[in-house]
């Protein structure tokens, strides 16, 4: 179909480029990439779908070890911050009347598309458990009733199997873009985004629930609170060029007030909630304001990549120039086995 | 033989790497040739008459008539109502061996980089990094600040002999890149995009419910969504004129030849004698972008000959689709979703109230 030489020519422009050294030039300082069209309401999602996730599982687990208060905050607040999350998404949307749309396909290459199916996996469960806790005392003897709060463990169990799935898949949502600081930070983000959801479902679980349940809520919270910092910290040291995303400017100053009032609520609970309630509600808040921030730095440093080339073209100039290196010390060898044919 | 194909094709390519019939791949069992659009900037005068037919045919409002002080160029970029955009860049140096004529003449710097570092400081501070540039003029407070604005004048004509300086204006009418793999379909959760069995990647207006997704999943940054609309929008490659037997408006409008459209095979032939062609005459800066199909995003179906480097025009040196890297993704998700679920039952597991 296409000879060798074709060939050879249509990869002219990786190869005609020698490693050198590169001066950065874009067309008019214009950026590259759009800019995500989302508004706040996405970093607002991402901390609902968490609070959710982490509250489905802090729920079974009470439900299953007897600690009533646990079950019925847990349920409750996985489903009020699953209806908030809800409502962000379809709010964000263009054309929000057409929302149904995302149940019209199965997309495996489209994390908003398996998104869409976890989330109507996780949220049958998660309605019947917390519609269980909210019955009305007069229906609670009627056979549908009684119906309701015999499925209310199995409904529950159900959404905590799938509560996982709904606290990372964010994270894939949001690296599987084009924009830099999302993409770049694939291998961390999830663990980010796991360690948020439990930090900030723990911290509400200490704000609703009596120190004498409150237990695994303060646990829970405190291995989140660790595991958001060190992942959040590990990814600033990995990065390239990008970091500078994170580092400076909005982004900088949102994550840096999350890891203040996270580092906060976490010594706070490790010392202080197992004794005091005062303690306890303060750590929490502090643990859902800096899961909260945590997620807003995250989406201002994306926003932020793709508004400025350099986090688009020196990287990609970069690795042409890594590409090519190699390649020109091999060309000897290669060149002459093409040679006769 | 479509099913020959598919199990014959490495699974890399399902995801990302070379793709020989990305239509097939996409389920169509009888189909025409990939075709796609060989854009030739050596011979683009800038003429705009491309973005002109594209807004005429396809029905796309205008994005405001502004000057953005970016030599001939005040359309900005593409997006949501742009979807030819004709680029200007003025160069401080001599096009191949050609003769600029500024020998005997009392000749000057062009304002080239002054106006390039004007037009930057101003994009820096809008809301969108300049996405929005096209709808909306650029603030730049009156009489401030010389924005270099095109002159009917040659560059220079006021200065002195001694700084004097060749020139050369390089015009290129970019366009959406129709991708073998292509980062907006691989994301778009409605199914609204899709590839037509021309291997062309199209928006189902009826379908698109505006999630924005594909906005971010572009590497090349030219699918938007509309304002006031809602929907996304960009270069359709004229599916209906296709549909009707057709070529595209802007390749029918542009009177150099610049833009071609055919088969895509015929097309990559065809760009690599004119590379050649133009080496021979001395032009040893041609070079093709997006004709590779090895290249991050399994080459384009719309492809450059450009005469400087991709980013000069505003385009990435070297995209890739971001689907590529999805595996690895889950992988980390699926670990970090194990650790939150083992943290959960580990909790509960003291048995301390």
């Amino acid at each position: 179909m296409m000879n060798t030489r074709t060939k050879s020519l249509l990869r002219q422009s990786r190869t005609d480029v020698t490693a050198r050294e590169f001066p950065f030039r874009s067309y008019y300082g214009r950026a590259v990439l759009k800019p995500p069209v989302w508004k706040w309401e996405i970093p607002a999602y991402l901390f609902a779908g968490g609070l959710s996730a982490g509250s489905a599982v802090l729920a079974a687990g009470a439900d299953l070890t007897g600690r009533p208060a646990l079950r019925r905050a847990g349920r409750v607040s996985a489903l009020t911050a699953l209806v908030a999350g809800a409502y962000f998404l379809v709010a964000d949307l263009g054309r929000p009347e057409r929302f149904h749309h995302m149940l019209r396909v199965a997309k495996p290459t489209s994390p908003m598309s398996v998104g869409t199916w976890i989330l109507a996996a996780y949220g049958p469960g998660v309605g019947v458990a917390a519609a269980s806790e909210l019955l009305p005392a007069a229906l609670r003897r009627t056979l549908p009733g009684r119906l309701l709060r015999l499925l209310s463990r199995p409904a529950g169990l159900s959404g905590a199997v799938i509560a996982p799935g709904v606290a990372s898949y964010t994270a894939v949502l949001l690296s599987q873009t084009a924009v830099p600081a999302w993409h770049e930070a694939h291998p961390e983000l999830p663990f980010v985004f796991t360690g948020s959801a439990a930090a900030s479902a723990g911290g509400l679980g200490m704000v609703l629930v009596p120190l004498s349940e409150a237990g695994p809520a303060r646990q829970f919270a405190m291995l989140g609170a660790a595991a958001e910092l060190a992942a959040s910290r590990l990814m600033e040291q990995r990065l390239g060029l990008v970091r500078q995303a994170y580092t400076t400017g909005k982004a900088h100053r949102l994550r840096q007030w999350a890891q203040r009032l996270t580092v906060a609520g976490l010594i706070g609970t490790a010392v202080a909630a197992r004794r005091s309630q005062a303690a306890a509600v303060t750590s929490g808040l502090a643990l859902l304001a800096g899961s909260l921030l945590q997620r807003l730095g995250i989406f201002e440093a994306g926003v932020a990549s793709t508004k400025d080339p350099r986090y688009v073209v020196v990287p990609q100039r970069q690795r042409v120039a890594d590409e090519q290196q190699p390649a020109s010390r091999a060309a000897g060898p290669s060149g002459n086995e093409h040679g006769p044919s | 033989m479509s099913a020959d194909h598919n199990l014959s094709g490495n699974s890399s390519g399902l995801l990302s790497g070379p793709e020989a019939d990305v239509t097939a791949a996409a389920g169509y069992l009888d189909h025409p040739p990939r075709m796609g659009f060989f854009t030739d900037t050596s011979v683009c005068i800038g003429c705009k008459a491309c973005e002109v037919a594209c807004k005429e045919w396809n029905l796309v409002p205008d994005d405001g008539f502004d000057l953005l002080g970016m030599s001939m160029d005040n359309t900005g970029m593409l997006g949501a109502n742009t979807w030819r955009h004709v680029a200007f860049i003025e160069q401080e140096k001599p096009l191949g061996q050609q003769e600029a004529g500024v020998a005997e003449l009392p000749t000057g710097p062009s304002a080239t980089e002054q106006a390039a570092d004007v037009v930057a400081t101003a994009m820096r501070q809008a809301p969108r990094g300049g996405a929005e540039l096209g709808t909306s003029p650029l603030q730049v407070s009156p009489g401030s600040r010389d924005l270099g604005m095109p002159s009917f004048q040659r560059p220079g004509a006021d200065a002195e002999t001694q700084r004097r300086t060749d020139f050369r204006w390089l015009m290129m009418s970019d366009v959406c890149k129709h991708c073998t793999h292509a980062g907006c379909l691989d994301v778009c959760p409605t199914g609204a995009l899709f590839r037509t069995e021309f291997g062309t990647v199209v928006v189902q207006q009826d379908i698109c419910n505006g999630c924005g997704y594909c906005v971010s999943g572009c590497p090349y940054g030219v699918i938007d969504r509309r304002p006031g609309d809602g929907r996304a929008q960009k270069c359709t490659l004229c599916y209906d004129r296709l549909r009707g037997g057709l070529e595209p408006a802007c390749a029918k409008a542009c009177p150099t030849e610049s833009i071609q459209f055919g088969p895509l095979d015929e097309l990559r032939e065809r760009a690599a004698r004119r590379v050649e062609e133009l080496h021979e005459r001395g032009v040893t800066e041609a070079r093709l972008y997006g004709a590779d199909p090895d290249d991050g995003v399994g080459g384009n179906g719309a492809f450059f000959l450009l005469l400087d480097e991709p980013e000069v025009y505003g385009l990435p040196p070297d995209p890739v689709v971001p689907t590529r890297d999805l595996p690895a993704m889950w992988r980390y998700a699926a670990m970090a979703a194990s650790a939150f679920l083992a943290a959960g039952v580990s909790v509960f597991l003291g048995g301390r109230r």
